[in-house]
């Protein structure tokens, strides 16, 4: 897959806890339809990272911009910048008191100021390609964790993004509902989406990651490509977690 | 008994005083108390400021020392107004307060992934707090209204110090014209009795309609 001009450019990121350094002299580009899968054990400051993406987590020093521009300050520019930038929660995140549709209509209705019928449109196009379409009327409450995470994609889809941030998406699933997760990010990976992925997934980062980025304790100690991470990882670090979590 | 006939438009009079001052002043302090809560939990720090500030002032103010404050202070700055609109003023700004931190309450509720969702979509605090983050709140925030609403109706009885027509205000007249003080009261409680369980009523409602299921 080519990977076009970079549309992530983390430079010299730092940011803070209290005393605790979570995230540390961060450098990461990520291009054009590339797929980043960032991995590491709990507490290595994946999660935040990603959220320093669209500005959920603001930073003490450093500089982050999306698309060329830099992340602007809370306001409507900042809001506009994060229609841009899709994101996936690890506890979906759907609205509870709207339906599905709604929830997947919502976001273009207000943000892209879409008229209803059209956005109803678009909303149940996604859902079918998520395989939901049957599960329009429905509260997010009636879902499996599956589904409903399949429908956070599609919301996020909704708004046309041009990178997808997603922030451990299947942690919080039943084992056999992963599967059904990862299939649609493997296919908006095949069809050339920008994705940042934090998850424990190897097998997905092996198969649809260009680059696998090893982080621990604040730091990126490797970022590579998949097959020569796994196969022969360079720092010792990364040895142990691989270790420890391939093991079964 | 011959109190409530005899005097049934008095009665009636009052009655529908206190029920102006209770809806009036109740959609004031609605108003302000939603805005205030907003301002709470706005991104904007002199907002958040201006809201610590209304809440603090007039949760500790008494409500009399308030309607003194609106009834006598307001006209020196050229503010003259009907002593009604004095009264819904003074009363729906106090409650204000109150409304404010039941829904600030609520919205704490509302998990906060819910409003990181939103504002990822890109939505501006305005539209995650109006379609997000309030409709949810709204539920849990119900019951707490309900009786700050009662609190309300039961307050507006200070008003009628004030040249306000209202229903506790008729045991002076009626006291006046010689009757049983125990039936002028028992008559009035009745009136409160019928405000404060209609709005229980429609509570009550509400909250089955829109309430959090368990």
């Amino acid at each position: 897959m080519a990977v076009g001009e970079p549309l992530i450019e983390m430079r010299e990121v730092n940011k803070y806890f209290g005393a605790l350094h979570v995230l540390q002299d961060i450098d990461l580009t990520v291009g054009r339809g590339e797929v980043v899968v960032v991995i590491g054990p709990s507490g290595s400051g994946k999660s935040t990272l990603c959220r320093t993406i669209n500005r959920l987590e603001t930073i003490q020093s450093g500089s982050i911009a999306v698309d060329g521009r830099p992340l602007p300050e809370e306001g409507k520019e900042l809001a506009r910048l994060r229609a841009e930038v899709g994101m996936v929660f690890q506890s979906f995140n759907l609205f509870a008191h709207r339906t599905v549709l709604d929830n997947v209509m919502l976001g273009q209705q207000k943000v892209r100021k879409r008229a209803k019928r059209e956005s109803e449109q678009r909303a149940r196009e996604l859902l079918e390609r998520v395989g939901l379409a049957d599960q329009a009327p429905k509260y997010p409450a009636q879902l499996s964790g599956g589904q409903q995470q399949r429908v956070a994609i599609a919301r996020a889809l909704a708004m046309d993004p041009k990178v997808m941030l997603f922030d451990e998406p299947t942690s919080a699933l039943d084992p056999e509902m992963i599967n059904e997760v990862l299939e649609v990010m493997q296919q908006l990976a095949r069809d050339g989406m920008t994705m940042v992925v934090v998850t424990h997934e190897m097998g997905f980062a092996r198969s649809a990651a260009n680059r696998v980025v090893f982080m621990a304790d604040g730091r990126i100690v490797e970022d590579r490509i998949p097959e020569e991470f796994f196969s022969a990882p360079a720092t010792e670090r990364a040895r142990d977690f691989l270790s420890k979590i391939l093991k079964h | 008994m011959d109190v409530l006939t005899d005097n049934f438009s008095l009665y009636g009079k009052g009655f529908l005083g206190t029920v102006e001052l209770t809806v009036y002043a109740s959609l004031l302090a609605l108003a302000v108390g939603i805005l205030m809560a907003a301002f709470r939990v706005a991104p904007v720090a002199s907002l958040r400021a201006f809201g610590t500030a209304w809440v603090t002032v007039l949760r500790n103010t008494p409500l009399t020392l308030l309607f003194f404050a609106v009834m006598l202070g307001l006209p020196r700055f050229g503010l003259v107004l009907p002593f009604t609109t004095f009264a819904v003023l003074a009363l729906g700004c106090y409650t204000s307060a109150f409304i404010c931190e039941a829904v600030r309450s609520g919205i704490n509720t509302v998990p906060v992934g819910q409003g990181e969702a939103a504002r990822s979509l890109g939505m501006t605090f305005e539209q995650t707090l109006g379609a997000v983050v309030l409709p949810q709140a709204f539920r849990s925030v119900i019951p707490p209204i309900g009786s700050t609403l009662i609190a309300l109706a039961k307050n507006s009885a200070i008003a009628g110090s004030f040249s306000v027509t209202e229903l506790l205000g008729t045991y002076k007249p009626l006291n006046e014209m010689g009757y049983s003080i125990i039936w002028t009261f028992i008559w009035i409680a009745v009136g409160y009795l019928i405000v404060t369980l209609a709005i229980s009523a429609i509570f009550a409602v509400l909250e089955k309609r829109w309430g959090v299921p368990r």
